[in-house]
C-alpha cells in the first residue's frame, strides 16, 4: 500500500500541478458540519418516538440512542484520524474491509445525506407556508430556493459553506437554550407541567414494545454526526480537528437532546407531541410569548437550512470519491480549479434532490435516510473490530484512540440490531426493498463495474501490512 | 406579499442554476479533463507519514 501511495503521489499532470480539494478547515468547521446536519432532528423528527411509545419512551431512547451515537463518534474519530480522505467511511471501508463494502458504504452515505437534504428542504418549505398562512401558497418555490442556493454555496467553496453553517447552527442552538431558560426549568409548575403531562398512566402507553418501536425515530436526535468525516481531506490537521470537532459535536447534541425533551415533554401532551412536525416551535407557542415563538420559528428554519447545507457537502464528497477510484465514471472526480470543490458531483446530485423533494413525502424521505444511516452504523461496528485486529495499537499513527474497545463496537452493533427491528415494525416493506436494492447494485459492481477499477491505485494509505497477511 | 416572495424564490433559484451551468461549461471548456480529474487520495499522508514495515 505504501508503495502505491508513493507512486500515486509522484504522478503529475501535464503542467505539473494537481487540482485538489482545499485544506482550509479547522475544528470549528467540523463541529459546524456535524452539529449542523443533526440539529434539525431536535426541531422535528425525534418527537415521533413519543407517538410510538409515549413521552417516557422518547426519553429512554434518547439516552440509548445517545449511547449508540457516542460509540459512533468515538469509533469514527479513531478511524478517520488515521484514514483522512474525502469519502470518510467509504475510504475507511476500502482500506479495512474491501472494495465491495466500500462501494456499499458510499451508497449508504449518498442516500442518507441526499434524503436528509430532501427532508430538510421540505421541512423548511412547510414551515414557511405554515407561518405565512397565505391561501394558494405552496412549498415548492421555497424547496427550490433552499436546495439551489445551498448547492451554489457549496459549489463556490467549502470554507464559506461551513462558515455559514457555523453561524446558522449556533443561532439555532442558542434558540433552544433561550427557550429552556425562558420557561424557568428550575421551577416546575410555573410554566412547565411535567408532573401533569407525564403520569404513571400515560408514560408508557404501549408498554416496552413501544420503547423498542421508538428507537426508529429517536435516531433523529443525532442522525448525521458521522458526517464530520467527509471533510477529512479539507481540514488543515485531520488528526487534531476531526476528533475534536466530532467529540465536541456529540457532546453539544447530547445536551440539546436533553433540553429539547425536557421542555417539549413539559409543555405538550404526548398525543400531540408524537404527531406534530414542529415540537419546539409548538412548545414556544405554548408559552404565549411572541418573542419565543419568533425565535423558535427561525430556529426551525435555520436548523433545516444548516442540515441541508452539510448534507450537500457530504453527499458530494462521497460521490466524488467513488469517481476518483473509478467505482463510478472518473468524470465525477473533477475538482473546480478556482473554487476547489467537487463541482460535478454537486451539480449531478442537485436535480436528484430537487426531483425527490417535489415528488416524495417527508415520511418516505426520512425513512430512506434513517435506513441507510443504520446500515452504515452497523458497518462501523464491524469495521473498528477489523481495524484493531489488522492494525493493532502502535502499528499505525492514530490521532485519537477510543477507550474501552471493544465495548463501544458491541454497544453499537446491539443498538443497531434493535433499531433494525424497530424499523421493521414500522416500515418493513421499505427495509426489505432497500436491502434488495443494495444486493442488486452490489452484484452489478462485482460482476461489471469493478473491471474498470485500477486495483493498486485505490489503496493509498502508507500503512504497514495488516497483521496476519 | 407571500405569493410575490414565492415568485422571487423561483427567480433567485433560476438565476443561480443558470450561473452554475454557465460556470460549469466555462470550466470544462477551459481546462483539460486530465487537469480537472488530477486529484488523488492520500497525497499528504503519503509524504507526511512513514512507517517501517
Amino acid at each position: 500500500m505504501a508503495e502505491a501511495a508513493q507512486a500515486t503521489a509522484q504522478v503529475t499532470t501535464a503542467n505539473g500541478q494537481r487540482i485538489s480539494l482545499l485544506r482550509v478547515l479547522g475544528p470549528a468547521h467540523i463541529w459546524a458540519l456535524g452539529v449542523g446536519i443533526v440539529l434539525v432532528g431536535e426541531f422535528t423528527g425525534w418527537n415521533f418516538s413519543a407517538d410510538k411509545g409515549g413521552t417516557l419512551a422518547a426519553l429512554m431512547t434518547c439516552w440509548f440512542v445517545g449511547l449508540l451515537y457516542t460509540s459512533v463518534a468515538m469509533i469514527d474519530s479513531e478511524v478517520t484520524s488515521t484514514v483522512a480522505a474525502a469519502g470518510g467511511q467509504y475510504a475507511q471501508a476500502k482500506h479495512i474491509v474491501g472494495p465491495l463494502m466500500a462501494f456499499n458504504v458510499a451508497l449508504f452515505l449518498v442516500f442518507a445525506y441526499t434524503m436528509l437534504e430532501v427532508s430538510d428542504a421540505i421541512l423548511a418549505g412547510d414551515t414557511i407556508v405554515a407561518r405565512a398562512g397565505a391561501e394558494g401558497l405552496t412549498h415548492d418555490s421555497f424547496i427550490a430556493l433552499v436546495i439551489v442556493v445551498l448547492a451554489w454555496l457549496n459549489y463556490r467553496g467549502v470554507l464559506m459553506t461551513l462558515n455559514v453553517n457555523f453561524i446558522i447552527t449556533a443561532l439555532a442552538y442558542i434558540s433552544i437554550v433561550i427557550l429552556f431558560f425562558a420557561v424557568q426549568p428550575w421551577s416546575q409548575g410555573t410554566v412547565l407541567k411535567l408532573n401533569e403531562l407525564v403520569t404513571p398512566q400515560n408514560a408508557l402507553p404501549y408498554g416496552w414494545i413501544g420503547v423498542i418501536a421508538a428507537f426508529q425515530f429517536a435516531i433523529w436526535y443525532y442522525l448525521g454526526i458521522e458526517g464530520t468525516t467527509q471533510a477529512a481531506e479539507e481540514v488543515r490537521s485531520p488528526a487534531r480537528a476531526l476528533p475534536y470537532g466530532t467529540m465536541a459535536g456529540i457532546i453539544t447534541l447530547l445536551i440539546a437532546a436533553a433540553l429539547t425533551w425536557y421542555v417539549c415533554a413539559s409543555l405538550l401532551p404526548w398525543e400531540y407531541l408524537g404527531v406534530t412536525y414542529y415540537p419546539l416551535w409548538d412548545a414556544a407557542k405554548m408559552t404565549g410569548s411572541p418573542v419565543l415563538e419568533f425565535l423558535l420559528f427561525w430556529g426551525t428554519i435555520l436548523s433545516a437550512v444548516a442540515s441541508a447545507n452539510g448534507c450537500i457537502n457530504d453527499a458530494a464528497r462521497a460521490w466524488f470519491s467513488l469517481g476518483r477510484d473509478r467505482y463510478l465514471p472518473t468524470w465525477f472526480s473533477a475538482v473546480h480549479p478556482k473554487y476547489r470543490t467537487p463541482y460535478r458531483s454537486i451539480l449531478f446530485l442537485l436535480p436528484i434532490a430537487l426531483a425527490f423533494a417535489f415528488i416524495a413525502d417527508l415520511n418516505q424521505a426520512i425513512t430512506f435516510s434513517i435506513l441507510s444511516g443504520v446500515l452504515h452504523y452497523t458497518f462501523m461496528s464491524i469495521n473498528i473490530i477489523m481495524f484493531r485486529n489488522k492494525w493493532p495499537l502502535g502499528s499505525t499513527r492514530r490521532g485519537y484512540t477510543h477507550p474501552f474497545h471493544p465495548i463501544p463496537a458491541i454497544c453499537l452493533f446491539v443498538l443497531c440490531a434493535i433499531t433494525f427491528f424497530a424499523i421493521f415494525l414500522g416500515f418493513g416493506s421499505q427495509l426489505i426493498a432497500m436491502v434488495v436494492f443494495y444486493i442488486i447494485v452490489s452484484v452489478w459492481f462485482h460482476f461489471y463495474r469493478y473491471r474498470y477499477v485500477r486495483r493498486g491505485d485505490q489503496f493509498t494509505m502508507p500503512w504497514p501490512k495488516p497483521k496476519g497477511y | 406579499m407571500w405569493i410575490t416572495i414565492s415568485y422571487l424564490a423561483w427567480a433567485i433559484s433560476a438565476v443561480l442554476a443558470v450561473w452554475m451551468a454557465y460556470d460549469w461549461f466555462k470550466t470544462d471548456t477551459t481546462f483539460t479533463e486530465d487537469q480537472l480529474t488530477s486529484s488523488r487520495e492520500g497525497e499528504i499522508e503519503a509524504v507526511s507519514e512513514k512507517h517501517k514495515v
